[in-house]
């Protein structure tokens, strides 16, 4: 799909045509959109009979052929067989002929299935039994729901224009049931309702638009009584909604309505869910929406229009109204893709010539979206996309601006005359203006449920400053040093002070803000800076010693989030920064962004309140209350119609995977969670296993048992049929439960060793470019044949070597193409690795690196031999199905001008230089940044982050989670030191260690490390402290450091000398690339506790059960005793040592045995006993698990047990064979200093 | 037969010269998001063996021809283009990873290198232009 070598000529031309606009620093974000995005939402209907002629000139006449064509013919049949994605070419069918004798004659491929079919077939058969009218009962109904669901899907087309293979379906039905016995099906139905997947409703002949508006109401109201908020519960609940119904889910997330529904659902208590939200719902269409948000009345016409999710056909501003006619003309171009440049051509024309549809839909575009238009249609002609562009900039740019801010001034206006002012932001004096409204408008109304009070960046800037303290507060502690910092700041000399821990675990440091910016401020837990006081230049912060960065977990489970629906979404114009609470309000009309400063205007809609339902108060609104909001995005944050969940199973079958036994379990835990998989009655699946062949799985609907289909061309991996290998999971639920419940046992008797993972990967890639979605991939073993086969590369005699650890990189580019692939086409791959022996994790984990995936490892995994493990890929398994998932989404970071990312840690691909493509979003993995400060920021006394989150729902709703962080910006030394949140340098050391040892080698990375501490102890010690004292002194707020640094060495990831497995060494490093910040620190420096004398004192009343608190304690042997119980939490396990002489009473009533002899060796859970202390450790373990994602494990350890080894590795203070202890550490760092 | 070494050497240095302007462009449009990274770099990458081999050409002529000044002038250039695309580790797509050319400050080194390199070849350019003259005033 590359650009060909005749594109790179044109593009060169293109470039030096355009040197001027690249000066510009708005035009390029515009750029991308202005000339691909009408090809987005090209033709019209896509699924309709009429267009598909058209765009499909190429084709075989059976392809266009409705399900209701004639029988096709034999020979027809076995030609579109081997059709795979792409067109007819005719040379495709001289590379698949060869395989027709194999297909068609040997009957062996496709009779695996037991029980399948009469040899002679070469398809596993449709049975005579399949019965076709209930089956068209069953769709007739969902028909109309679902286009009223998903009118982008009937209209814009281009989703699936792009990739040539949705017609196939069509086409191939009939020839699939060349059965007698199917013959009836397609009769039966008038067209559409034959199409296996109900998603992609093949709209009725030529009428879509009319079918649209017309069951526009209908099913809006026959589904109302039933959505109950639904979709708002199931998106942040932590486990989605499992038990609704279908009609519940269907109309939840079909109909728009269903946000105004919501708040009244949440006033009356939220049925039982602890997810809380407020939802505040605008429209700028009339008042009459407003009451009915709050009356919970529906208006029908706000049915369709009120969510700009769904296009509705009077809504100008949507897709639908594009008119067909260049639409068409594009999707010729399409269809003649391979000429790439001629193609983008076509795409670009429209755009020009027709600004006032198209451009004005990419006047409210969103960046992140640009981008993502870019990409997708990269693959082809990226070239053209900088020559198209050019021209079309300009205009686009104005008429989105004006499209978007009905009564703004035009930009370069606003950017000379008003900005000019404020540019230097002399904010006492910029301030004034605002004072006459200010006060009274925020003292009246203090609106019952707005948690936070009063506006608080309203007031911090309107409010004249009533005294010192807020003064130097609000300043971030320019002046005054608040009781916070100097305790952060007293100096701790580390070889004198050993009890350093904290009683109870660390929290966040507070950032030195004034109390109301505080309160609005991000969650720690969401979002964090290395340093809580940004220093105002890089020489001050090259002075402190200490990395920049910032730790993010943005998608993770929220108990509360405002949702808002809206129908401008207010950014700023110029950096497309989302409104935030630390936007300054200049005056009624106007808000001054405080990322780039720039002077905008508040739209009209944004001036009235949902919240308080009054006029005239835009810092009320939810968007300046709430530092964490959730949009859901209109159309114009779409490059197509928002995706439906897919989910791609890629089984290993080999030997190899028989053995180990996961199967059985996968299959049995999918089943359970079948009905928990995130996503709506679009939801598809399919299945995928392979050992040295690829074997595919039809499901679709009306078959009586699954068909298995056998490719074992690997080199030239094609899809054997199109539209029954993904199948609706409503639809085909019982096959995919037949499938489930005799996979396990088809395989039991393989004698196939080989594994050709590569090819699979790219048949999944097939299977899925059309939609995007997650591909889960488990695997066994090395990958032994086809593409991206790999060889052993571990030396186990290397493996304690304490000189450099080789082979920590990937093997091939393989993977990592697959993934970039993967990734433009919105497909996560999501590695689980079962593996006994060395199977290149390093390679490997590529595929899901770079596609946003997510990586599980369970070594030496067995199904009988290794419990524990088992256990664990359970807990996690039922942990992955059910978790939130976002779709096709992107993440923008932004902060305040001056500062500038330049590096990022985690899974994703970065698009461009601040935008990370992420197929998949999941709620578990967090990133990481490092930023440098290229300009000072001395005239600003406030540092702002901003990462948008803009992802697919798995109800098919884009939504943009925005998170913004406030920081104050000093000028001294001693105040970034005093904010220095020792947690998230740790953590952002680890990534970049990671990064160094894979660039330069491990021991380099472990010296930097080492480095870090010396560096600061040096630099605290030269420029803060003039104590003369001797030793090592540091801040206090840094005083767990080296502690930390040392604990970091010693991990799996970063340690030599101890024999560690490659794979588990890749393992951990992966780990801490896409761990939230907690679970890194609990497995970098878990918690260590003392259990057998725990007492009420400080004990947290919750509900009716207490839970004690004992304190910390530190990871040294010294600090346990033999008569004691101790527990250690690593975050994904939990050790409890018993101690040999450990009192009779504990393990009599916690663990349930007599004495400490009697206690099993591999104990692995807590009996629930009724007496007291057992209860109050179950309530403390609870309480510790309470909110992780994964549930943790628990392994009791006797004192006596080889197992102690695993439990003593983590005692990080201690010296172990091959590392130092911590005083030796710190005399080393003593040393070097 | 020397006015021949210098006007190939001529010829093949505006093809280097071209390619290093089509670097700083293209690099230029991944910085200002014109194009994505992984397009960014896969036309890079292309370009990375044509320039090395156009680099060793020269520098084989200037040995042939013994110009010891010009050769030994070439000869840095073209170790540093061949080093480079020997270290590239082995996952990587080539020089160019759209993966990592944003992390690590990796673009404003890029973007550096295809500078310096536009400096120099536009140096050498003029003195093969004076050689050039001179061996065929010489003639």
């Amino acid at each position: 799909m590359s650009a060909p070598g005749s594109t790179n000529l044109g593009s060169s031309v293109g470039y030096s045509q355009s040197p001027t606009p690249n000066g510009g620093a708005a035009p390029p974000r515009q750029n991308g959109p202005a000339q691909t995005y009408p090809s987005v939402y090209p033709p019209t209907g896509y699924y309709g009979a009429p267009p598909q002629q058209q765009s499909y000139p190429t084709t075989h006449a059976h392809s266009n052929a409705g399900p209701n064509k004639a029988p096709i013919t034999n020979s027809a049949h076995s030609a579109n067989y081997y059709q795979n994605n792409h067109h007819h070419h005719p040379h495709q069918h001289h590379q698949h002929q060869p395989h027709l004798p194999q297909h068609h004659v040997t009957p062996s491929p496709y009779s695996a299935p037991p029980s399948s079919a009469p040899p002679s077939q070469p398809y596993a058969t449709l049975p005579s039994s399949a019965p076709p009218p209930p089956s068209n009962a069953q769709y007739n109904p969902q028909q109309p729901v679902q286009q009223q669901q998903h009118p982008p899907y009937a209209t814009p087309g281009s989703y699936y224009g792009q990739q040539h293979s949705y017609h196939a379906p069509a086409a191939q039905r009939p020839q699939q049931q060349k059965h007698p016995s199917l013959v009836p099906v397609p009769a039966g139905g008038p067209g559409a309702p034959l199409h296996p997947i109900v998603s992609y409703p093949s709209a009725l002949g030529s009428s879509q638009y009319g079918t649209l508006s017309s069951l526009q109401s209908a099913p809006a109201h026959g589904v109302m009584p039933t959505q109950v908020g639904a979709p708002l519960h199931q998106y942040n609940a932590p486990q989605p909604a499992g038990p609704t119904t279908t009609p519940v889910q269907a109309g939840g997330y079909g109909v728009g309505p269903s946000g105004q529904m919501a708040p009244t659902v949440n006033g009356q208590g939220s049925t039982g869910q602890t997810t809380v939200h407020q939802h505040y719902d605008q429209s700028h269409q009339a008042l009459q929406s407003y009451n009915s948000y709050h009356g919970g009345v529906t208006h029908p016409h706000r049915a369709g229009g009120a969510d700009a999710d769904r296009p509705p056909s009077r809504t100008p501003s949507t897709s639908v109204h594009s008119s067909p006619g260049h639409h068409q003309g594009m999707q010729y171009g399409y269809v003649a893709n391979s000429g790439a440049s001629s193609a983008s051509a076509t795409t670009s024309g429209p755009a020009a010539a027709n600004p006032s549809s198209s451009s004005s839909e990419d006047g409210d575009d969103d960046d992140e979206e640009e981008e993502e238009d870019e990409d997708e249609e990269a693959g082809g002609d990226t070239s053209s996309s900088t020559t198209g562009s050019a021209s079309p900039v300009p205009n686009s740019y104005d008429s989105l601006e004006g499209g978007n801010y009905p009564d703004s001034l035009p930009p370069s206006d606003d950017m000379t005359n008003q900005a000019q002012p404020y540019g230097s932001y002399g904010y006492p004096a910029s301030m004034q203006p605002a004072y006459p409204q200010g006060p009274t408008s925020h003292t009246d109304s203090s609106p019952a449920h707005d948690p936070y009070g009063p506006p608080p960046s309203y007031q911090q800037f309107s409010q004249p400053f009533p005294n010192m303290s807020q003064l130097s507060a609000a300043l971030g502690g320019l002046s005054g040093v608040p009781e916070l910092e100097v305790e952060a700041l007293r100096p701790v000399n580390l070889l004198q002070e050993r009890n350093l821990l904290p009683p109870r675990p660390l929290e966040a440091p507070e950032p030195n803000l004034s109390p109301d910016l505080k309160k609005v401020n991000c969650s720690p837990q969401t979002f964090r800076c290395t340093l809580t006081s940004i220093p105002q230049t890089q020489a001050l912060l090259n002075k402190a010693r200490l990395p920049l960065g910032l730790l993010l977990h943005p998608f993770r489970d929220l108990q509360q989030l405002p949702v808002i629906t809206s129908n401008t979404i207010v950014r700023c114009r110029s950096c497309r920064t989302y409104i935030n609470p630390f936007v300054t309000f200049l005056d009624q009309r106007r808000w001054k962004c405080n990322l780039c400063y720039r002077v905008n205007d508040v739209p009209d809609e944004f001036m009235y309140n949902p919240v308080t339902r009054s006029y005239g108060e835009p810092h009320k609104r939810p968007e300046v209350q709430n530092a964490t909001v959730e949009f859901i995005a209109s159309s114009d944050y779409m490059l197509r119609p928002p995706q439906p969940s897919v989910y791609l199973f890629v089984l290993d079958v080999s030997h190899n995977a028989v053995e180990a036994g996961y199967l059985k379990y996968f299959c049995e835990s999918l089943l359970d969670n079948l009905d928990k998989l995130p996503g709506d009655t679009r939801t598809r699946v399919g299945f995928l296993t392979f050992d040295s062949t690829i074997h595919f799985y039809n499901l679709q609907e009306g078959l009586s048992q699954p068909q298995m289909l056998v490719v074992s061309d690997i080199d030239d991996v094609f899809i054997p049929s199109h539209d029954s290998l993904m199948v609706n999971l409503k639809e085909s639920a019982e096959l995919v439960k037949d499938l489930l419940t005799s996979l396990p046992a088809m395989f039991s008797q393989t004698r196939e060793t080989h594994s050709a993972l590569g090819p699979a990967l790219q048949a999944a890639f097939k299977l899925m470019s059309p939609t995007g979605g997650r591909v889960t991939v488990f695997q066994t073993q090395l990958p032994t044949l086809g593409a991206g086969m790999l060889k052993s590369r571990e030396d186990p005699n290397q493996r304690s070597s304490t000189k450099g650890v080789q082979h920590l990189g990937p093997a091939t580019d393989f993977y990592k193409k697959l993934a970039l692939d993967c990734s433009g086409q919105q497909i996560g791959v999501d590695l689980f690795l079962l593996s006994s022996q060395y199977a290149d994790l390093a390679s490997l984990a590529c595929m899901s690196k770079y596609s946003a995936g997510s990586i599980f490892y369970y070594p030496s995994f067995h199904h009988t031999h290794n419990p524990t493990q088992l256990e664990k890929f359970q807990k996690d398994l039922e942990r992955y199905l059910t978790r939130k998932i976002g779709f096709e989404a992107v993440m923008r970071i932004r902060c305040t001008k001056g500062l500038s990312i330049h590096t990022f840690h985690g899974n994703f691909f970065v698009r461009s230089t601040d935008l990370l493509s992420l197929a998949n979003v999941n709620p578990d993995s967090a990133f990481a940044v490092q930023m440098s400060i290229e300009d000072s920021l001395a005239d600003s006394s406030l540092a702002c982050f901003q990462a948008a989150l803009l992802y697919t729902s798995n109800k098919g709703k884009r939504r943009i989670r925005v998170h913004t962080l406030c920081l104050p910006v000093v000028n001294q030394l001693s105040d970034v030191y005093a904010g220095a949140d020792v947690q998230a340098i740790t953590c952002l050391l680890a990534n970049m260690a990671i990064d160094r040892s894979i660039t330069s080698g491990l021991s380099d990375a472990r010296d930097a490390l080492v480095n870090a501490v010396v560096d600061l102890v040096s630099s605290y010690k030269s420029n803060v402290s003039n104590l003369q004292q001797s030793g090592l002194v540091v801040p206090a707020s840094m005083r767990l450091f080296p502690l930390y640094i040392l604990a970091l060495l010693k991990q799996k990831a970063l340690r030599t000398g101890t024999s560690t497995r490659l794979d588990e060494r890749v393992f951990a490093m992966c780990e801490f690339k896409t761990q939230p910040l907690q679970q890194l620190m609990q497995m970098v420096h878990p918690d260590l506790y003392r259990l057998d004398n725990m007492s009420d004192q400080g004990a947290l009343h919750l509900n009716d059960t207490v839970v004690p608190q004992p304190h910390l304690l530190h990871l040294a042997a010294d600090r346990l005793s033999r008569d004691g119980a101790f527990l250690m939490d690593c975050g994904n396990v939990f050790y409890l040592w018993i101690g040999k002489c450990c009192n009779d009473m504990f393990i009599r009533d916690v663990l349930g045995c007599p004495d400490y002899a009697s206690v099993p060796p591999n104990m692995s859970h807590i009996p629930e006993l009724e007496t007291l202390l057992s209860e109050r450790v179950r309530a403390f373990l609870d309480w510790l698990q309470d909110n992780r994602a994964f549930s943790s494990t628990i392994h009791v350890v006797k004192d006596d047990a080889s197992a102690q080894a695993t439990f003593f590795q983590h005692l990080v203070e201690d010296r172990s064979e091959s590392a130092s202890s911590y005083s030796e550490f710190l005399q080393n760092v003593q040393l070097q200093k | 037969m020397e006015a021949a070494v210098f006007i190939l050497s001529l010829v093949d240095c505006c093809a280097l010269i071209f390619l290093s302007v089509y670097f700083i462009i293209t690099l230029s449009d991944l910085e200002c998001d014109y194009i994505n990274a992984r397009a960014c770099c896969s036309k890079l990458n292309k370009w990375v063996i044509p320039e090395m081999i156009g680099q060793c050409l020269s520098t084989m002529l200037m040995l042939v021809s013994m110009h010891w000044f010009i050769f030994l002038l070439n000869l840095p250039v073209s170790a540093w283009n061949i080093y480079r695309h020997v270290k590239v580790p082995m996952g990587n797509m080539g020089v160019f990873d759209p993966t990592e050319i944003h992390n690590r400050g990796q673009l404003k080194s890029h973007m550096k290198e295809a500078m310096i390199k536009l400096g120099y070849h536009l140096l050498c350019f003029f003195i093969y232009l004076y050689s050039m003259i001179l061996a065929l005033i010489n003639d």
